[in-house]
């Protein structure tokens, strides 16, 4: 008897809507938390995994030594490397490709590389505007090394400690 | 000036009125639009504020733009006809549901003396032409030959017919108050101070208003003719470009309608909370605002659109069932109750908004 007098207070003081009403209301003037992208942007960590880079010793000789443990690791099968033996003895690679499509960002190859030459960089901005353009070659994953060779350095140093 | 003048007095009496009349009818459509457009952003301003989000923010400055960029992209977009639709009610379903929606407008006083038509049987003719809404809405789901539209035409149709009952009843306690069924009188049997408003002893029937005003104008919590995960959009699936902005704008010119009418109804329209602080009219400058006027129907409907809004963001969607029996078996005893305890109160002489 009690129960169904509090049931019908309830219902028609419409207390439950209130009580909803009362939780959205606050949210109307809560501080909002979006961030404005293009203009502000989240901080990233030194361990994003975006862009791949191939990296160069200060001597400018490049690191990749043609192991193959990149691409053997690779789970999607997007890395694909040819190798050659120079004059001196040494193995480096006469091609290093990284399909981009295929690619899953899983940074495994970057852990693999025994003399951190494949690395992925912050950057996940980038576009391909042509067919084929998504095909990443050794000379432009160099080039793109050359360009954020100072950040690759900065960020692999911020997170040495913890690997 | 002088020939403009000269050209006037020239033209023949009928001419004139007829000129006079269509002035008017822009002079409160374009604004109504306008406000249509902009009650879209308000929405999303206000979901999105309540959502912990921004909004629109990008169009020009702070978003403010967004409604015209939206306007101007249903413009250009195609108007598509389903292959196996009536083609002819397709197209005349939209026009169906705007023109009732636009037409109410013109028997709503928006300061004293400010309509277009001052018919004596106001509330009468807002009632009938606000039912005719469903008829366009109808036919769209009909023209469609879809299964979805259809099924949601029919969940209009019988949300329609019983939200209309109760939303009668809560207006027969307003005339029975008022002694009127003229929009002005009825406004202006509620002067004399905040306390003289018919929300204070009708307040039942405001609610019960209010309620049904949402359910009639297909809005959440009772857009179920609208349910996206059931029927994806109801019966304006199968539109685009501007023939859906037609059905828009005739939800949201209702929208404001019943917004606009409660003030009226309920919370005195144009007249001032402030109509006995003689001290306060007073005051110069600031004593212009005190005083009744356009300005405080506007702030009074904000409140009632500004709920519309709050409701869509908090509440979830009834189940097409607990409308029907919201409809049917509690609003329309409340306002029952509510106008048989009204109608004694006035039998034995006791008026409490006299």
């Amino acid at each position: 008897m009690m129960s169904s007098i509090k049931h019908f207070v309830k219902t028609f003081t419409l207390f439950e809507l209130l009580q909803g009403l009362s939780v959205t209301g606050k949210y109307f003037f809560a501080k909002k938390i979006t961030i404005q992208y293009p203009e502000q942007k989240t901080p990233i960590s030194p361990r994003f995994r975006g862009h791949h880079a191939l990296r160069r010793y200060p001597n400018g000789e490049e690191r990749c030594i043609a192991c193959k443990l990149c691409e053997a690791v690779c789970p999607a099968l997007a890395i694909d490397i040819e190798l050659e033996e120079r004059a001196d003895g040494t193995r480096r690679t006469t091609k290093y490709n990284i399909d981009m499509f295929k690619c899953i960002y899983c940074g495994f190859c970057e852990e693999a590389c025994p003399v951190d030459a494949i690395v992925e960089t912050q950057i996940f901005e980038y576009h391909f505007e042509e067919r084929g353009e998504h095909l990443m070659t050794k000379e432009k994953l160099l080039a793109f090394g050359d360009k954020h060779e100072l950040d690759i350095a900065k960020h692999r140093a911020a997170d040495a400690p913890y690997r | 000036m002088d020939s403009l003048i000269a050209i006037w007095d020239g033209l023949p009496e009928a001419l004139q009125t007829v000129i006079v009349i269509l002035l008017k009818i822009v002079a409160i459509l374009l604004p109504l639009i306008l406000a249509v457009a902009y009650t879209t952003f308000a929405e999303r301003k206000v979901i999105g504020y309540m959502q912990v989000r921004c909004g629109p923010n990008r169009v020009g400055p702070k978003g403010w733009l967004q409604p015209i960029a939206d306007v101007v992209k249903l413009m250009f977009k195609e108007i598509i006809t389903p292959t196996e639709s009536s083609k002819a009610v397709f197209f005349i379903a939209p026009i169906l549901a705007l023109a009732p929606a636009l037409v109410v407008w013109s028997v709503i006083p928006f300061f004293d003396g400010g309509v277009l038509a001052n018919v004596n049987a106001g509330l009468l003719f807002v009632l009938g032409i606000t039912s005719l809404d469903v008829f366009g809405i109808i036919l769209a789901g009909w023209a469609s030959n879809s299964k979805y539209a259809i099924l949601s035409s029919m969940r209009i149709g019988a949300q329609m017919v019983a939200y209309e009952i109760a939303m009668g009843f809560a207006l027969v306690g307003v005339l029975m108050a008022a002694g009127s069924l003229n929009l002005s009188d009825i406004v202006n049997a509620q002067s004399g101070g905040i306390q003289h408003w018919f929300m204070w002893p009708l307040f039942g029937l405001l609610v019960v208003y209010f309620i049904s005003g949402v359910a009639e104008t297909n809005r959440a919590p009772f857009d179920v003719a609208e349910g996206e995960s059931e029927i994806v959009a109801g019966f304006h699936v199968e539109y685009s470009g501007m023939a859906f902005a037609l059905f828009f704008l005739a939800e949201y010119a209702s929208m404001l309608l019943i917004s606009v009418l409660t003030a009226l109804l309920f919370l005195g329209g144009w007249l001032s909370p402030f109509e006995n602080f003689e001290s306060l009219l007073a005051i110069p400058v600031i004593g212009a605002f005190f005083d009744s006027g356009f300005h405080w129907l506007i702030f009074k409907s904000l409140i009632f659109l500004f709920l519309y809004l709050w409701f869509r963001a908090t509440f979830p969607r009834y189940r097409y069932d607990q409308i029907m029996r919201l409809g049917w078996k509690i609003l329309i005893p409340v306002t029952l109750i509510w106008i048989f305890g009204e109608g004694i109160a006035i039998g034995l002489g006791w008026e409490p908004w006299k």
